[in-house]
């Protein structure tokens, strides 16, 4: 089923909220839904992290999701990414099924989607450029050559064009979140996926990352799905700002309405203890 | 104790050639052992439980008899199925066996200490299965396991003297030739374990200055 052709999901205040575009919703003019939840439950054990949740994101939009620790927000990401699956739903990515989907299509979908993990993971056995070029060489076919001029103007975007021959264990943290940043475009992701990026880092080192997170929504049509502590940050770059509480959207809207004037008591109590 | 330097002038020719087939059957033996190990620890990472169940199963059962009694079943049972080797490639073949089951857990602590997010970033990164195996987990795998896989071959070593009771002449099977045919044991046994010592010390060294280098 066409994600485009489908009627708005049923709402429940608590479960629902779809990141409408200016131009109006999914459907509407210059607005595609790129990801669908759809009652996704998730469960560790008899512990409900997800309650069938429902959530989208259109394409080229970038939301933030924030929430106290534990709430599951890392859980949505790594459902997305696949790492991990859901117990019941559904999920959807650019109109294809991701879940329930046969194994051979989530690695199709897959590689729309991106992902930037807070501990970095970079490969330690390779030099930061293979770390970039490894993925768009043997999963994208490029050849070296192609791989390697793309690896070193992502380097160039993130800044670190001379870092190319190092090992990642030589390099600051935001250094090597930079270096996982333009690994993680280097496949041309239509999605970026965004975890905390910024909460393994030394805090002088944080505005470097975040900076550049910035640039990269502001120049490129990435969409980003995006987990923060970082408020500032999420009310800069954010198209949508969903609150969570206990696996559920609590609250949504854009960051000056979510910031600004929050609806929920639990939303309100949750900004002033962290900004 | 007597000591005599002709009786050792004597045996040098015959320890020379013991030392050739120690250092051979430690080689080819090693070599056995790494491969077949990285073999069983694959296998028991097997999604299949037709695969892992066997695999466990031999490992556990050749890890937990002597090999002493893996090489006589070698020497003197597989003939009679129509399997006869030299007493050399039966050292060699008892020896990789017996301790590709220890350097079997040997790779499977070091595959299971490469920490999960390196998984995750494979997989975020779409690289296939094989690929992740074989550029990212295994190369970081196996660095963490080189010493000791190292001093497994040090434990080889010792244990080599062992190819002695199916007839392989190395080092100790020369000595003991030596002896009973001259009645001089102390000179070749002095010999021998000083051989010993010559080739396992240096080699312990070089495994805890690799130790050091890989620890950084
Ligand atoms: N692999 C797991 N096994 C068991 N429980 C888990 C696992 N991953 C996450 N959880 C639990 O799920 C809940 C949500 O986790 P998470 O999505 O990481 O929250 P957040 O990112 O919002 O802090 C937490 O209570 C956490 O303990
Ligand atoms: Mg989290």
């Amino acid at each position: 089923m066409p994600a485009d052709a489908e009627p708005s999901i049923p709402k429940t205040a608590a479960t629902t909220s779809t990141v409408d575009s200016p131009a109006g919703g999914p459907g509407g003019p210059g607005s595609r839904e790129l990801i669908r939840l759809e009652q996704v439950t998730k469960r560790f054990g008899d512990h409900t992290v997800l309650d069938r949740l429902d959530f989208s994101v259109d394409t080229g939009k970038h939301v933030t999701l924030i929430g106290p620790s534990g709430s599951g927000k890392t859980t949505i990401l790594r459902l997305l990414m696949t790492l991990t699956k859901p117990d019941e739903g559904t999920i959807t990515v650019d109109g294809e099924r991701l879940f329930p989907a046969p194994e051979q299509q989530c690695r199709e979908v897959r590689k729309k989607i991106g992902m930037v993990f807070q501990q970095f993971n970079l490969f330690p056995n390779m030099t930061v450029l293979r770390n970039i070029t490894e993925a768009p060489v043997t999963v994208l076919g490029l050849s070296r050559d192609e791989a390697e001029d793309r690896a070193r103007e992502l380097l160039d975007l993130v800044g670190l064009a001379d870092k190319c021959d190092v090992r990642p264990t030589q390099l600051s943290g935001g250094q090597q979140q930079r270096v996982a940043i333009a690994r993680a475009l280097a496949m041309r992701p239509q999605v970026l996926l965004l975890d905390e990026v910024t909460s393994a880092l030394d805090p002088e080192l944080v505005a470097g990352v975040l900076d550049l997170l910035r640039d990269i929504a502001r120049s490129t049509d990435i969409t980003m799905l995006c987990v923060t502590h970082e408020m500032n940050f999420a009310r800069d770059i954010s198209d949508q700002v969903l609150m969570f509480d206990s696996g559920r959207v609590i609250e949504s809207g854009p960051p000056e309405k979510l910031f600004g004037d929050p609806d929920h008591e639990r939303t309100r109590e949750f900004l002033s203890a962290v900004l | 104790m007597n000591w005599d330097w002709s009786t050792l002038g004597d045996f040098l020719p015959l320890f020379g050639h013991g030392v050739l087939v120690t250092l051979q059957a430690l080689v080819l033996g090693a070599l056995i052992a790494f491969a077949l190990g990285l073999v069983w620890a694959l296998a028991q990472r097997s999604p299949l439980k037709v695969v892992r169940w066997p695999v466990t199963a031999v490992t556990e059962f050749v890890r937990n008899t002597p090999l002493l009694v893996q090489l006589f079943f070698i020497f003197y049972v597989l003939p009679e199925w129509g399997l006869t080797l030299s007493a050399l490639a039966t050292g060699v073949i008892g020896l990789g066996l017996h301790y590709s089951t220890y350097t079997a857990e040997v790779y499977r602590a070091g595959i299971d200490g490469v920490p999960a997010g390196q998984w995750e970033a494979a997989t975020a990164l779409s690289l296939p299965r094989s690929r992740t195996w074989a550029a990212v987990i295994l190369p970081q795998a196996l660095r963490r396991v080189t010493p000791a896989l190292g001093n497994y071959v040090i434990a080889m070593l010792k244990d080599s003297p062992m190819l002695m009771t199916i007839g392989v002449l190395e080092m100790l099977g020369q000595a003991r030739q030596f002896g009973s045919r001259t009645f001089q044991m102390n000179e070749p046994i002095v010999v021998v374990g000083i051989a010993f010592v010559l080739i396992a010390y240096p080699a312990s060294l070089l495994l805890r200055a690799l130790e050091r280098r890989l620890a950084r």
